[in-house]
């Protein structure tokens, strides 16, 4: 962290003196950071405002109160649920991780064949369009699903996957490990060879090796990825939803606020003790990170030395990631299924097979698929910019309040996509857009805006761990050499980030592309609705099922392709680097 | 690409524009997209000069989006199942009361008025309630179809029902309030609890329970009829059956106030209830009952008409003014007692299942009496029928403030947290004397 009169120093250049001369006492980025508060702000704090001061509201007479933060703690309900909520969020990241790690493991240290589709393909569950996702897994693992009938009909006895909370963990797990997969892999790659083979020089190899020196510079990523797995089922809504699991947080929250005609404040109040839980687990998260420094100064030497597998070694490993791949895949095989099938009713597989539900499909939502590539492409770029300034303020300089700027982006993780689709009509309504006509809340940007903000804490976190994996002392070089503060941002950190930066553009947009709860509140026309909600209209009807399911096939195909784009770009990213590093 | 299409649908609707003026009529519809695709193409190709736009959001949303909507409304038409919904929108003023009057379409369903006495919506459909179920799950685990309400208590049915909750869904709603105007407050909550003590999961979408049946996650559903009628004729092995105590309720339209369109809105309404937009509901995707009694006539194989003499046994003579006074009670009842303590209750009832089969014969008098204490607590409510009805208490759930010097006394969270703690005991200490009766 360095002090707030860094930004004077160094060459200046008339582009850095006009600014302040216009503005005298801020900096660039002050000021950039004060266009991003003030986005937050309009956007994202001034809407949930306006739905969750109910909360502090006395439902008898209107009057300010504390009231009903003290029903809360006093409802056993809620209690419960409270635990619940936490439980299931931690056993989803032990899950999480198990399921992660060996894949980032494996494909990161090694010399392994497809690694590069094992990575994308890894990436593929944080796709679950709503609706099919979880009516795929309980045709897999539900109570009479695939397996516990073949299960039943072989060996006479069935496993409850699915039942309550297992349910929920099981289903989370699968559905949130790619934050760490991503997250830990990319600080895996990002090690500095020279500190293993330091470790290695003094004789530590093995398991010791790992614990003691690749985990742990490789903390940043998985921490990371873990507080994003941890808020994330914290706060979803959609997976106890779908399996129909009422006592944990999120879900009463909904149940709630969403009752026709009931004004019971008790939502918002579960809303904004989300928020507020959310808030403070990242900053426990940035208490352990606290007083460590991770950045490793030779970024041109190369991640970790890939090693090369013993035959019974590769056995072993292609056989752990062909198991894992088939676990976290099996919704989307199930999906899949569903999508081909005719009638699929209580029975191992679909009762025959067609092409029609695409044929329907593609009749219908040509124009939802155009849409989705807009606004999910839209939302992510913007997600990227944002998060990368916000990290380079929160990171590089001292400007008063960066912390702020990083908590307001990131409660955007706990705000219930329902909360922040009111809080647009009730704010937005009422506003017209110049030269359009329409109020904004029905301006078909203000769907790219909501997941912009949805998806930012996940740009953010990738933008964040990217950053900090590299080292001061390389922009300090460059600064040296006369390089001014733009140049050095363009020409030294944004490229050496730009491993991060994909790995947030791909996260924000897979999972803006399959959102749902925001959109449905915000779509004004039939001609602006996304892919999710048309997967939502598919999926109310018995006969629209195979073609829901049809269109869901096709999200996770978009995503996918975009996914092992940037997988190649990356791993070509990184080749470039240690060619010029070897030189 | 985004611009370009605006830009493209923009020249396109200036070109139509100039050749004839095909005006929009926003219509916000909890109805799937198969329904409402197949009417509109009947209502476009009968009125050329408007162009209906479906916007499609659940029930819920599509009341809060006109609420929020209202400052600046671009919706025409509110189109739904539940009743309840449009009241909520009357109350809230967000309905206009325009006079339509077609002939032929008679003033009651059974014993439920058929349009809003001030003409705020009107019912285009019938529907009734009963019970769906899935033939090979049946087959497969050995049970017979329940035909009737006390059929889904049997032990044999435990864990294999689904049903939603009357918060989450208006049409499960009337289903259980129809109940309790049929059978009496103790006996009908006494009858919901030895149900629901069998569900396999209350579901959180009415869509939900047919979905649950359809794949076989569990085998019976407590559904509304069109729900069983287009998943069997999409193809699934499933049928439905109406019980004995049922009540026919219109699905109903209605226009929003401060209408864009409101000539186009009344166009529709009215063609949706004319022979040839009533006759639509017929199609396969759909399977509503027409309200329309001359419809009948071409009606497809299957379809029971409400009009027609024993068809459908709707034996209860519904009371909306009841049901709407204590509404918010019955969802917050059902919910305290079912939806949040089903594991509670569901161990409960199997624990006195458990207890009753082993003893059987009724031989046991030190058995037989735990049991029917345990029975006792497990149907024990909260609050009586006098008590559900009394305003001060309904008041605390809706907490509608007309003015800012309106106080209510006491909150939902206080009252519903003091049912909890009774409901969790009694099922608790139910489960505890049956355990010990089993033992016996």
């Amino acid at each position: 962290m360095t002090s707030s009169s860094r930004p004077a120093a160094g060459g200046r250049s008339l582009a850095d003196r006009l600014p302040d001369a216009l503005f005298p006492k801020l900096s660039g980025p002050a000021i950039v950071g004060l266009f991003i508060a003030i986005f937050l702000g309009g956007f994202l704090i001034f809407p949930v405002l306006q739905v969750i001061y109910v909360a502090f509201q006395d439902p008898g007479s209107g009057a300010l109160t504390l009231r009903n933060f003290g029903d809360f703690f006093a409802t056993s309900l809620f209690r419960e649920s409270f635990v619940n909520s936490f439980y299931v969020s931690a056993m989803s990241v032990v899950f999480a991780t198990l399921i992660a790690l060996p894949l980032a493991y494996i494909t990161t240290r090694f010399n392994f064949g497809g690694a590069m589709i094992v990575q994308s393909l890894g990436f593929i569950p944080l796709i679950m369009p709503p609706f099919v996702g979880a009516v795929a897994m309980q045709l897999i693992f539900g109570r009479n699903g695939t397996v516990n009938l073949l299960l039943r009909e072989h060996f006479g006895f069935t496993i409850p996957f699915m039942d309550g909370l297992n349910g929920v963990i099981l289903v989370q797990s699968i559905h949130y490990f790619p934050f760490i997969l991503i997250n830990l892999s990319t600080s895996l790659r990002n090690i500095d060879r020279s500190m293993e083979e330091a470790a290695q020089n003094l004789g530590s190899h093995g398991m010791r090796l790992f614990r003691k020196i690749v985990f742990p510079l490789a903390m940043p990523g998985y921490i990371a990825g873990a507080v994003l797995v941890f808020i994330k089922v914290f706060d979803d809504l959609g997976t106890p939803l779908l399996l129909n699991v009422n006592n944990m947080l999120a879900p009463q929250a909904y149940l709630r606020i969403t009752s026709v005609g009931i004004s019971d404040p008790m939502g918002y109040v579960i809303s904004v003790i989300l928020v507020a839980f959310s808030v403070l687990s990242l900053w426990a998260s940035f208490l352990v990170m606290r007083g460590k420094d991770y950045a490793t100064v030779q970024k041109g030497g190369g991640g970790l030395a890939r090693r090369d597998l013993k035959t019974r070694e590769k056995v072993l490993a292609y056989g752990a990631v062909a198991l894992i791949l088939l676990l976290v895949l099996s919704p989307h095989i199930g999906l899949l299924l569903l999508s081909l099938g005719t009638v699929w009713s209580y029975a191992p597989l679909p009762d025959g097979y067609t092409l029609q539900n695409y044929v329907t499909m593609w009749e219908n939502s040509q124009q939802y698929i155009a849409n989705t590539l807009l606004y999910a492409g839209l939302a992510a770029l913007g997600d990227v910019i944002i998060g990368t300034a916000i990290a380079y303020i929160v990171l590089r300089t001292g400007i008063w309040g960066r912390k702020g700027l990083d908590y307001l982006a990131t409660a955007a993780l706990a705000v219930p996509g329902v909360v922040l689709g009111i809080g647009y009509l009730r704010s937005f309504q009422g506003i017209d857009v110049p030269f359009v006509g329409e109020p904004l809340a029905s301006w078909w940007v203000i769907i790219a805006i909501a997941l912009m903000i949805r998806r930012l804490p996940y740009a953010l976190r990738a933008c964040m761990a990217a950053l900090q994996q590299v080292s001061h002392a390389l922009e300090e070089a460059a600064e040296n050499l006369g390089a001014s503060k733009t140049r050095t941002i363009r020409r030294i950190v944004i490229p050496l980030m730009m491993g991060g930066i994909l790995a947030g553009f791909v996260t924000s947009f897979a999972t803006a592309a399959v959102e749902l709860s925001a959109t449905i509140m915000l779509v004004s026309s039939d001609a602006d609705s996304p892919l999710a909600y048309g997967i939502y209209l598919f999926m109310q009807t018995p006969s629209g099922r195979g073609a829901g399911a049809a269109l869901g096939i096709v999200a996770v195909v978009i995503v996918g392709l975009g996914t092992l784009l940037s997988q190649i770009i990356i791993d070509r990213d990184k080749k470039l680097k240690t060619q010029s590093g070897d030189h | 690409m985004k611009t370009f299409l605006r830009g493209s649908v923009a020249a396109t609707v200036l070109l139509a524009s100039s050749a004839f003026a095909a005006e929009p009529v926003v219509i916000v519809t909890s109805f799937p997209d198969t329904m409402t695709t197949v009417i509109e193409k009947a209502f476009e190709e009968a009125h050329p000069e408007y162009d209906l736009e479906v916007l499609n959001k659940s029930t819920s949303s599509g009341v809060k989006y006109i609420q929020e909507i209202a400052g600046s409304n671009t919706a025409d038409l509110f189109w739904a199942s539940a009743p309840d919904a449009f009241e909520v929108l009357k109350s809230g003023d967000h309905l206009a009361k325009v006079g339509i009057k077609v002939d032929g379409i008679p003033d009651m369903i059974g014993s439920y008025p058929m349009n809003d006495p001030d003409g705020a919506y009107y019912g285009f459909a019938a529907s009734g309630y009963g019970i769906m179920w899935n033939e090979r799950y049946l087959a497969a685990n050995e049970l017979e179809p329940a035909r009737d309400w006390s059929d889904l208590k049997k032990p044999e049915y435990h864990g294999h029902v689904g049903m939603s909750a009357p918060s989450r869904s208006g049409t499960t709603h009337l289903t259980v309030e129809t109940l309790i105007q049929g059978e009496g407050w103790e006996k009908a909550w006494a009858d919901w609890k030895w149900i629901a003590g069998n569900f396999a999961s209350v579901t959180e979408r009415s869509f939900g329970v047919p979905d649950g049946v359809n794949t076989g996650n569990f085998g019976l559903g407590i559904v509304i009829d069109f729900f069983g009628f287009s998943s069997k004729a999409s193809g699934f092995p499933v049928d439905f059956a109406y019980p004995s105590v049922t009540a026919l309720v219109p699905a109903n339209i209605g226009v929003v106030s401060n209408a864009p369109n409101e000539e186009g809105a009344k166009t529709f309404i009215k063609y949706l209830l004319s022979p040839a937009g009533q006759k639509t509901l017929f199609n396969p995707a759909i399977m509503r009952l027409p309200v329309n009694p001359a419809s009948y006539a071409d009606a497809p194989e299957g379809l029971p008409n409400p009009f027609g003499e024993g068809a459908i046994a709707a034996s209860v003579k519904f009371d909306v003014d009841t049901s709407g006074k204590r509404y918010y009670v019955v969802s917050s009842l059902f919910d305290v007692m079912i939806t949040y303590r089903l594991d509670d209750l569901r161990a409960a009832v199997r624990a006195v299942q458990m207890a009753e089969a082993k003893h059987a014969d009724g031989s046991n008098a030190e058995a037989k009496e735990l049991i029917a204490e345990a029975r006792k607590l497990i149907e024990k409510t909260p609050i009586t029928e006098a008590q559900s009805l009394d305003p001060s208490l309904n008041g605390a759930f809706t907490k509608r403030r007309k003015k800012a010097t309106d106080t209510v006394d006491r909150r939902q969270a206080e009252i519903e947290q003091e049912w909890d703690a009774q409901v969790t005991a009694n099922y608790a200490l139910a489960k505890q004397l049956a355990d010990k009766a089993a033992a016996m």
